[in-house]
Parts: C-alpha cells; structure tokens; sequence
C-alpha cells in the first residue's frame, strides 16, 4: 500500500503548468484525496505529477454581477465556510458537508471533484443542477463548457489532455435544496438529489443514480408531486450496487424528491 | 525531473530539512524519518482517521497527502499537541470516560475532537458523530469518546 515512484513538479504559473502536462504520464494533483489513494493502492501509475497548488488565482471565490465564480483549487471546507457561497450558491454550501469527513474536505478541492466525475460525487450533480460553465484552460487558451456537456461518462469528461479545469461559474437560483442518503455520514452517497427552482421552473440532478449527473427531464417538468414521482420511473434507471438494488434506489430517489419537492 | 525534493517544514515547532522521495506520503515520512509514531496508519486510503495531523492550523489525513507537498507548512502531531498541553482536557476526558476502545484510533480521534474543540461551540451529539464519522476504525460503540468530547465542549457528560 505504497505509491509507485514518480517525479513531482510544483509549477508557479499556468504556462509552466501546462508545459509539465505536456510530457508523457503527466497528471494533475490537487487536493489529492482520490488520486493519492489510487497512487497508495496502486491503482494509477503516472510519471510525473504535477501539483497546481501553486498555481495564483485559482483559491478565489468572486461573487459575480450574476452568480459565483470559483476556482479550481477553492477546498470543500471553503465551499461549506464561505459567506459569498452560501449567499449565491447556496446548493453548493448545503451539499459540501455531505462530502466525505472534515480532515478530508479540508484538501479536497472543487476543480479536482468536477474533473474527477465520480457518479456519487455531490458537487458534479450541483453544477448540473445550476447549469454551471466550466472554464478550462489550455495551451491554446481559455474554452467554456457547460456542465451538462462536460459529464460524459463514468469518470469521463470533456477535458482533453493538457488542459486544466480553471474555474466553474454558477448562476443563481431561486431556491435549491441538497439531499442524500448514506449508509453513514460522509460515506458515498447510495443516492443523492441536487434540486434547484428558478421562477416557476424546477431541476432536478440525481447523483449516484448513473454513470454521470442525471438530469431527471420529466420530473422537473411535472407539475404536482405526484405527477413528478411518477416521472422519476423514466427519468432514472439506476444501477445496482453492492448493498441496493436498481428498484431500492429508485424508491429512494422518490423519497429524496419528496424532500426536495417540499422544501423548493 | 525530480523523484525526490529538498523539502523543509516546521514540525511540532522544529524546523525539518530532509531531501524526501516525491511517492513517500507525509504520516509516513513523520514515522520513519521523524520517529514520530504516535500518527498511527491504518488504512491509507483516507478511510480510517488514525493518521490525522495538522497542517497550517487543518486537520488533514496524513496518508492523503505526500510530505513534499508539506515544503513551507507548519505540521503538528499528536505528539506536539500532547507535549504543548493543548489536548489536556480532552485527554482527562478520554481517560475519566474511558473513551478509547482499542486505542488504535485514538490518537486521529483526538486531533479531529481539538478541531471542533477550536471552534468554541456547543455541539449536540450528533454534530459530534459526524465530526469524528472520518475517524471509525474497526471497533465498535463510540459511545464513550463522544460522551468525553461532550464533557469538554459542553462541560457535561
């Protein structure tokens, strides 16, 4: 339970960042807290990583004329912390204490949660919800990709090698409520629900509930309880895991939209 | 490119200055090359707790984070909190409430207990469990060392 052996590079600027991702078994670390344990585990073996913790103006959480912008390297804990997040993107500020323990929420940033795309990752599923844009920076520069477009497949994204996800924006909402169950707290989540409402008009984000967010289409369209639980049925088909089955999870996603439903 | 870095931190006070291989993580480097054991390792995968530290002022899994990455940080043990007095209470607590089950996790148990300690708050039980739900090791109950982490934030038990 040892990492293999790499080299370490902690570049000052994006130029030299990006010039480090351009060597061969180049990647990223950020906060570190799912790709150490791969590295302890031996389940990655990368030659070079390249700590972005130095990198300036990736910590800065702006408020902006509408929305919030944060940073890449901007920590769970600052997330759960921050007055401004909790003012402008308060989805956001109620799914960060779901995320894993203290300790660990402490160094786990946003920017590496979002590249990572796990399932049952909470903050993926917030940025659906908020069709959130994502900002990523390369050697050709800055592109913008909306979240929905960014979650591909499981553990896949729109990120092409080289390039570093800099910063997401998120509009925002209404009203938004996070809810999730968990075998214990901070544990990953059997199923979770990111719900927004902007005017009259709900979303709905399920996480854990695929292999990327689910944006539960038909639920968020209804227009009575009722009518959105019945929905859920074709909005989700979620996979089985370990402990529940697929018809478990959807019965838990009825009763996680219940919650929402009533709170947004 | 580098395997292994010139690295310099403040341990427990102490400045450290040690050439560190880039794949060593930093509760082992605190171990090994320190001698300082009390940050136990469980399971190294940022399940268990046992490893917790501080570093510039956060508690972090120790076994979560490469000691190169600790270049420039002030790194505090169980050992210094222990030493400095800072944990006196919660220790009295532990001991009165017999709070430590195997003794494993104890000391991870501790250094994430002084960190809601810090945030000078009343806290209800369950805002305990879930402070310290990062440290569940292999034992059971947990009862006794949220009664003691009660005794010291709310001064009852």
């Amino acid at each position: 339970m040892k990492a293999p052996s790499f080299a370490y590079s902690k570049p000052s600027s994006l130029e030299e960042a990006l010039e480090l991702l351009e060597r061969p078994g180049a990647t990223i670390l950020a906060g570190g807290q799912s790709l150490i344990p791969s590295l302890n585990m031996r389940l990655s073996s990368p030659e070079l990583l390249v700590d972005i913790n130095g990198l300036p103006g990736f910590s800065k959480i702006e408020v902006l004329s509408s929305g919030v912008r944060i940073g890449c390297l901007v920590t769970h804990a600052q997330i759960e912390k921050s007055s401004e997040v909790s003012k402008h993107a308060s989805l956001l500020a109620q799914a960060a204490p779901h995320i894993a323990h203290p300790a660990i929420r402490n160094r786990g940033t946003l920017g590496g949660s979002l590249a990572l795309a796990d399932p049952a990752a909470e903050f993926p599923a917030c940025a659906v919800a908020l069709d959130a844009t994502f900002v990523v920076a390369g050697r050709k520069g800055e592109r913008r990709v909306k979240a929905g477009a960014f979650f591909k497949g499981l553990f896949e994204t729109d990120l092409r090698p080289g390039e570093i996800l800099a910063a997401a924006e998120f509009p925002p909402a209404d009203k938004a409520v996070f809810v999730e169950l968990a075998r214990r707290h901070g544990d990953y989540a059997i199923i979770g629900l990111a719900g927004i409402r902007v005017a009259s008009q709900k979303r709905f984000v399920f996480l854990g509930a695929g292999a990327t967010p689910v944006l539960a289409v038909n639920a968020s369209r209804a227009g009575s309880l009722g009518e959105a639980r019945q929905a859920v049925g074709e909005d989700l088909d979620p996979p089985a895991d370990l402990y529940h089955t697929s018809d478990t999870k959807l019965h838990l996603a009825r009763v996680l939209l219940e919650r929402a439903w009533n709170t947004l | 490119m580098e395997h292994a870095l010139d690295t310099t931190m403040t341990v427990n006070g102490s400045p450290v200055r040690r050439r560190i291989p880039a794949r060593e993580h930093l509760v082992d480097f605190l171990r090994e090359e320190l001698g300082l054991t009390g940050s136990h390792i469980g399971c190294e995968h940022g399940v268990c707790g046992a490893c917790t530290v501080r570093v510039n002022g956060d508690i972090v899994r120790g076994c979560l984070m490469l000691a190169v990455q600790a270049n420039g940080c002030k790194v505090d043990t169980i050992e210094g909190l222990s030493d400095s007095g800072e944990l006196k209470a919660l220790q009295k607590a532990f001991h009165e409430k017999n709070a430590l089950q195997c003794g494993f996790c104890t000391p991870g148990m501790l250094m994430a207990a002084q960190d809601l300690v810090l945030q000078k708050r009343r806290c209800s039980r369950e805002e305990i469990k879930q402070h310290i739900s990062g440290n569940y090791c292999r034992c059971t109950g947990y009862q006794a060392i949220v009664d003691a982490i009660e005794q010291v934030l709310n001064g009852q038990g």
